[in-house]
């Protein structure tokens, strides 16, 4: 059809190519977990190979039907959601979604959750058995049934010992673990994450939030408490990310996410120290956001004279001193 | 004018606005979207972004009439109850102005393969997509009957165009400004027997949809239901929109906007969802007792069974498949 545009991926000579702990992609562009399901449904609209990797929703052992509605409520510049991780378990969705994804060349990257280490541990083996994933993001923001219901990612140790766990059953992959912005100390958590083994990191999850309607009494999301994402929390992933990057250096790579929209923000997110960037609750406000990304993202770049986004990496320039 | 998308399916474009006029309490707009229009069906949806202060997400519109021909060639309509941010923004765009609209969205109303007599049940702007499916089914001959119900008159889109288009019609209103006094589901089982109707559609609150179907259920009428739910992406990536439904492996969640929104009413497992509270309204006594002597030595599974019986006697439109 003459009115489809398409995607590109051209960069006019500007490199974009990524390389994540030996995870080479040919762009910075991924998806952020649950915003994109397995990219079936966005595939209908253009090519997900376009991408830099696929991040699917996370999987669990066991299917789950999720959380009542409603799920979500609109914030001023943001979203709150509680879904409850619905999802058709680990074993479907790597002989459904993962062979499809394959097929339609793109570089697939796994997100398992689960309750327990062992639960982690247990889904971790069974994605390991399929070759085209190609890396795992663990979804440190579920609750752990044998500490109260504490979030893993909201312990350094418990964080760790789920890194472990699955670094154990998954040796041979880039792995990242996707922390929680609902800390007192990000850095600390990414520190020990790496040290129990993770090649890199994911930051930032949703933040916790609510909203309750005025009339009525009743939350504005039937669970209650929910997570916080779009725009709104754009400035608290660029800071959690920066202090990712300044603890961690530069050998350690990090997926940036939270609120990234356009352009300017996929840079801003890379010169606070994100070596890719993931696009999450943009899509929901327009499904071709991350196809205009890619295609946007070198040109900008070219225009102002850069030839690699890498070289912007952690690059922040200080205001000149002021001589009083 | 920019299109993205592929040859099927939704297309995401940039609209301009050829009219806005009243409608009651409500709000018509005239979009100018071609390849929208040649794609969409009845009971699809379209998702409009809106530019209100601190809007963030697209809202979910029904097609309320797509034209090919004619003057308004390559256009839709949508019917607007402005109550927010949205809605309210969405109200007050001038013709001249552009909006982002993607779609069409979601599956379609199955139409039947024979002849039959439709009743098609509209509840405040739900009459809208029902209105654009009427004109669909009387082009492809078949009987189109309304019952058409809202709060009050100003809220009853245009009644002269169910009045005009249909072989019956008939209104009703809580406060009694027009037609009978009451709602739909009031008269609902009487004038299923008065059209004849082998297959209900109905759109309209969620609460009103699940009676609906209730008492199509107990006559033994299929029924295709357009529901709401609270939608983020619009297009099956975000999981928030799901309605619990009946399937062979139990109840399951489906998303409203990929797997719906419009269902066959007897799959829907409105006694899981939150639309229970409202769902079981007291239902009028004299059905129940037309339902206990009315059997017609039909046994409880029957009505079930029509449920395959329909389904097998539609063909199913699925998103943007070309025709
Ligand atoms: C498939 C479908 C078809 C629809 N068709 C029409 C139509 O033809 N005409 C019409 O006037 N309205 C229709 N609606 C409802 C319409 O989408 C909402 O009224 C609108 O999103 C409200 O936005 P707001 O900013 O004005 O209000 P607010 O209430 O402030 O909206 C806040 C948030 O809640 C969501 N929301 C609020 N009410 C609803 C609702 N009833 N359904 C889904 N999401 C909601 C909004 O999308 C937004 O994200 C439809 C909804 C769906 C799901
Ligand atoms: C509806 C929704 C579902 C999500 N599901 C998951 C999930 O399954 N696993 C996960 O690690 N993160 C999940 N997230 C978090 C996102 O991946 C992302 O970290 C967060 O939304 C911040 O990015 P954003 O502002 O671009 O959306 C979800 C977010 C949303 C809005
Ligand atoms: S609205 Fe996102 S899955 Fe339906």
């Amino acid at each position: 059809m003459s009115t489809t545009t398409r995607p590109t991926g051209r960069t006019t000579g500007v490199d974009l190519s990524v390389d994540l702990g030996g995870l080479v992609l040919p762009n910075p562009i991924m998806t952020a977990s649950g915003c994109f399901a397995s990219g079936r449904e966005i595939d209908a609209l253009w090519n997900v190979s376009e991408l830099g990797a696929v991040v699917a929703k996370s999987v669990t052992l066991e299917p789950r039907e999720g959380l009542p509605t409603p799920r979500m409520s609109e914030t001023p510049s943001g979203m709150l959601n509680a879904i409850g991780l619905q999802n058709p378990g680990v074993d479907a969705w790597l002989e459904r979604d993962v062979p499809w994804l394959a097929s339609r060349g793109a570089r697939v990257v796994a997100s398992i959750a689960g309750n327990s280490v062992d639960d982690y541990r247990e889904v971790a083996r069974r994605v390991a058995a399929s070759r085209s994933v190609a890396a795992v993001e663990v979804n440190l923001s579920c609750p752990n049934v044998s500490h109260r219901g504490l979030v893993f990612a909201c312990d350094p140790g418990r964080s760790a010992e789920v890194v472990r766990a699955v670094r154990q059953a998954l040796p041979d992959r880039p792995l990242f673990a996707k922390l929680t912005p609902d800390v007192t100390d990000i850095a600390r958590i990414g520190r020990s994450v790496v040290e129990a083994g993770a090649t890199g990191i994911s930051a930032i999850n949703t933040t916790l939030g609510m909203a309750i309607d005025a009339e009525t009494g009743r939350p504005k999301v039937a669970n209650g408490f929910a997570g916080l994402s779009g725009p709104a929390i754009r400035p608290m992933a660029v800071r959690a990310v920066h202090q990712l990057f300044t603890e961690l250096g530069p050998e350690v790579p990090i997926i940036g996410m939270g609120g990234v929209r356009t352009v300017t923000d996929v840079v801003e997110m890379v010169r606070a120290g994100a070596s890719a960037v993931a696009i999450g609750t943009a899509t929901f406000a327009d499904p071709f956001t991350a196809a205009n990304l890619v295609r946007d993202l070198g040109p900008w770049l070219g225009r102002r004279g850069h030839t690699a986004l890498a070289d912007l990496r952690g690059r922040i320039e200080p205001w000149p001193h002021h001589p009083r | 004018m920019s299109v993205q998308g592929r040859d099927v399916g939704p297309v995401s474009m940039t609209c301009e606005v050829l009219d806005r006029r009243r409608l009651g309490r409500y709000w018509g707009l005239t979009l100018s979207a071609p390849e929208i229009a040649r794609r969409a069906a009845p009971g699809q949806f379209v998702n409009i972004a809106v530019s209100a202060p601190g809007t963030l997400l697209r809202r979910p519109f029904s097609i309320a009439g797509a034209a090919l021909g004619g003057h308004v060639a390559g256009t839709i309509d949508v019917v607007l109850d402005p109550h927010g941010p949205g809605t309210d923004m969405l109200a007050g765009v001038p013709p001249g102005a552009s909006l982002e609209v993607l779609g069409p969205l979601g599956r379609a109303f199955p139409l039947p393969q024979r002849r039959v007599s439709a009743l098609l049940v509209g509840g405040g702007y739900g009459a809208a997509p029902m209105y654009y499916l009427g004109e669909r089914l009387r082009a492809e001959g078949h009987r189109v009957n309304f019952l058409v119900g809202a709060a009050d008159s100003s809220r009853i889109i245009d009644p002269i165009v169910p009045k005009r288009m249909a072989t019956w019609s008939s209104f009703t209103t809580e406060d009694g400004s027009m037609g009978h006094r009451g709602r739909v589901t009031d008269l609902l089982a009487e004038d299923l027997e008065t059209t004849a109707a082998e297959v209900v559609y109905a759109c309209g609150p969620n609460a009103m949809l699940a009676a609906v179907g209730d008492i199509c259920e107990a006559a033994g009428v299929p029924c295709q239901v357009a529901v709401e739910e609270h939608m983020a992406c619009g297009v099956g990536v975000c999981m928030t929109c799901i309605l619990p439904i009946h399937t062979r492996k139990g109840v399951q969640n489906r998303r409203v906007c990929v797997d719906g929104p419009v269902f066959t009413s007897t799959r829907i497992a409105w006694e899981e969802s939150r639309y229970t509270e409202t769902a079981h309204e007291p239902v009028d006594d004299d059905l129940d007792d037309r339902d206990a002597s009315d059997h017609d030595g039909r046994g409880p599974d029957d009505s079930r069974a029509d449920e395959g019986h329909f389904t097998a006697g539609v063909r199913t439109v699925r998103t943007g498949g070309r025709r």
